[in-house]
């Protein structure tokens, strides 16, 4: 049985909650968050032992593990307490807002033995997984250019300020929503050489950005175009696609199907055929003990518990140190002049349309 | 355990074998995002959906399984104002219409939320009842308020079962937050003398939580299909659970988005004697009779056979 205690109740942290506690394998020791209310409630009606203060909780709370669902910019000092007192931890996404500290942190969990994972879900979702596989197994060839995106609903005219709508703190569309299909293509490729043509655009939002758009490069040729944009309406719920050229194919993905296309000259994988082959969720997600949202909420942490036992880790600290320092230079380049920049010309108030729009006196 | 029947029990609702579901007129579709797009396309004014829901009414399919979506509330203007047309007709809400509260409280906050889904008797009660409870850290307040708020849709429709949805459902189940399934339940019996329903994607692990709280012959709606496609302890743990608490169970995703084809899918759970009725979706008049034949069919061969 292993000993969780869960901090941050917000949405996430309430789905992890619900998901963790329903683990046969664990025992939810302890929960933790400042609202003194939400905790009131949640602790009268489930009968967790409740703490508003995260380092009472570390002390008092007979844990293994923490998992941590706070607003990003804690992530760093909640996730050091945690290791400096032996506990694995899963931590929500983005991991760090400063790159440098992931890594002295993801290297003192290695130190110390410690099972660490962030929640980069989309990892486990079946479809996803699928094109990992294939693109391993070389079953489009030499990747030559990748499409990176994602959409969604979530900012569609100007809120009032919280965390979410600072960069600072952690918000934003690069840290809450780029950063998915971006994670999926450092999973794919590891951390490209540069990134260039970033565009952090606010449409809605004061403090940060509404919309992602720039182009990985890696040695080798390899480009990926990451295209992220949460103030589209017409989307339902987020939506996550990666579309992959390679010399012997294409291959595209979302949540829920995959559809290859492989060149009849080429060596085929598996179960697939020359031409275009189409996979759904059915056949490709595995099934969960427990189903909230999405298999992938359940296998994230299943995963998770399993690798505290002794199973195969994914999205530990030193990848999510390989997202967080690709957003890292998404901001370092954002709104960086390149060399072919043209100054806008210099509008002349004369002329017909300066006489139409300007000089009526 | 508690007896949650109304004082009066009346005799329990009835459901019929086919049950129409609304995932198609949302944009919902759990195999492929560009199918939701092209419906979603489709049904963007009403009276397409309700051509369809007229389609289904003639191949004898009146009850209507469907979300608290905002459009809801226009098909139920249509039913309501036409009573000879739609007199058989049967509403089966399920809310809460997370994306609704989702988007809500993110443009308005947790009060103005609350504010702009009172229910029709005022502000006074909703204020007394939502006041009280915030105060009491009781969520029976909120949950009834919130019930209310979202029945207001169905004022004069016939609407005998109410539903909770599984996001919802699930998110309490894991919480282990004990309470909430009974006070739902009671107030569903209570103040609409209606069945309490809840949709799962965790039936066994539910239908023992529902025991617990005394939420005696729950209406249970869950994935059922040949293939165990989000079946949280696949068929075998589903049938053991509903042999050993009793319950109405309501399959859907029976196709399972379109992985098995419809005659297979349907002689599977014709054969399943736990399943009592079968919620689909379908958009075109071929599909909807196509697949009442196949389930009029099995179930005739299973009749016959018994």
């Amino acid at each position: 049985m292993v000993r969780v205690g869960v901090v941050g109740m917000g949405k996430m942290g309430l789905s992890h909650l619900s998901v963790i506690n329903a683990h046969p394998g664990v025992e939810v020791a302890g929960i933790c968050d400042s609202a003194k209310y939400v905790l009131d409630v949640l602790g009268k009606y489930t009968g967790l032992a409740t703490f508003t203060d995260y380092d009472r909780m570390l002390a008092d709370a007979p844990l293994d593990a923490v998992l941590i669902a706070t607003p990003s910019a804690m992530h760093g000092s909640m996730v050091r307490a945690a290791l400096d007192r032996g506990l694995h931890v899963f931590c929500e996404k983005p991991f760090c807002l400063d790159a440098d500290e992931g890594a002295e942190l993801a290297a003192l969990a290695t130190a110390k033995g410690l099972v660490c994972q962030v929640g980069y879900h989309n990892r486990f979702i079946g479809a996803f997984r699928e094109v990992k596989r294939l693109v391993d197994a070389g079953a489009i060839g030499r990747v030559t250019r990748v499409m990176a995106e994602a959409y969604g609903s979530v900012v569609t005219k100007p809120k009032g300020s919280s965390w979410r709508t600072q960069r600072a703190q952690g918000g934003g569309c690069l840290y809450d929503y780029a950063a998915h299909p971006i994670n999926l293509v450092t999973w794919l490729f590891g951390a490209p050489a540069t990134v260039a043509g970033a565009a952090l655009v606010p449409v809605f939002s004061a403090e940060t950005d509404d919309q992602v758009c720039g182009t990985l490069r890696w040695d080798g040729g390899l480009t990926a175009q990451v295209s992220v944009d949460w103030t589209d309406t017409s989307v339902r719920k987020m939506t996550t696609r990666l579309t992959l050229w390679g010399t012997a194919g294409r291959l595209y993905a979302d949540r829920q199907e995959i559809q290859l296309f492989v060149r009849d000259d080429a060596p085929l994988p598996d179960g697939y055929t020359a031409g275009w082959n189409t996979r759904y969720t059915t056949e490709l997600s595995a099934p969960v003990d427990f189903y909230l949202r999405g298999e992938e909420y359940s296998a994230q942490i299943d995963g998770w518990i399993a690798a505290i036992g002794g199973g195969v880790l994914e999205n530990d600290f030193a990848s999510a140190v390989e997202t967080d320092r690709t957003l890292a230079m998404f901001i370092a380049n954002d709104g960086a002049v390149e060399a072919n920049y043209r100054a806008p010309a210099v509008a002349a108030k004369s002329g017909i349309i300066g006489k139409l729009m300007g000089r009526r006196r | 355990m508690t007896d949650t029947m109304a004082p009066d029990k009346p005799a329990p609702h009835q459901m019929d074998r086919l049950l129409f579901g609304d995932n198609q007129f949302f944009g919902i579709n759990h195999m492929s995002e560009e199918k939701a797009r092209a419906g979603a396309m489709r049904f963007q004014r009403t009276q397409a959906i309700v051509d369809v829901l007229d389609i289904a009414l003639a191949e004898g399919v009146r009850t209507f399984m469907c979300t608290t979506h905002d459009r809801i509330r226009e098909i139920a203007d249509v039913v309501r104002a036409d009573p000879a047309k739609y007199g058989d007709f049967v509403f089966y809400p399920g809310m809460p219409y997370a994306h609704k509260y989702a988007n809500a409280v993110t443009e308005d906050g947790y009060l103005g939320t609350l504010k702009r889904f009172l229910p029709s008797e005022g502000l006074f009660d909703a204020a007394l009842r939502g006041g009280m409870s915030i105060a009491g850290k009781d969520v029976e307040g909120l949950i009834t308020l919130l019930v209310d708020a979202e029945m207001k849709m169905f004022d004069g429709v016939n609407a005998p079962v109410i539903f909770l949805q599984n996001v919802v459902v699930d998110l309490l189940l894991g919480l282990g937050f004990k309470d909430a399934f009974r006070i739902f339940a009671d107030h569903c019996r209570q103040r609409y003398a209606a069945e309490p329903g809840f949709i799962t994607m965790n039936l066994p692990l539910l239908l023992r939580a529902l025991e617990a709280q005394g939420v005696a012959n729950p209406v249970i709606c869950a994935n059922m299909n040949k293939i165990g496609f989000r079946m949280s302890g696949g068929w075998e743990a589903y049938a053991r659970a509903m042999d050993t608490y009793p319950c109405r169970a309501i399959a859907m995703s029976i196709f399972a988005s379109g992985a098995i084809p419809p005659a297979e899918a349907i002689a599977w759970v014709a054969d399943q004697p736990q399943i009592e009725s079968i919620v689909f979706g379908a958009s075109s008049r071929g599909n909807i009779r196509n697949t009442v034949e196949l389930v009029r069919a099995a179930d005739a061969q299973r009749a016959l056979a018994a």
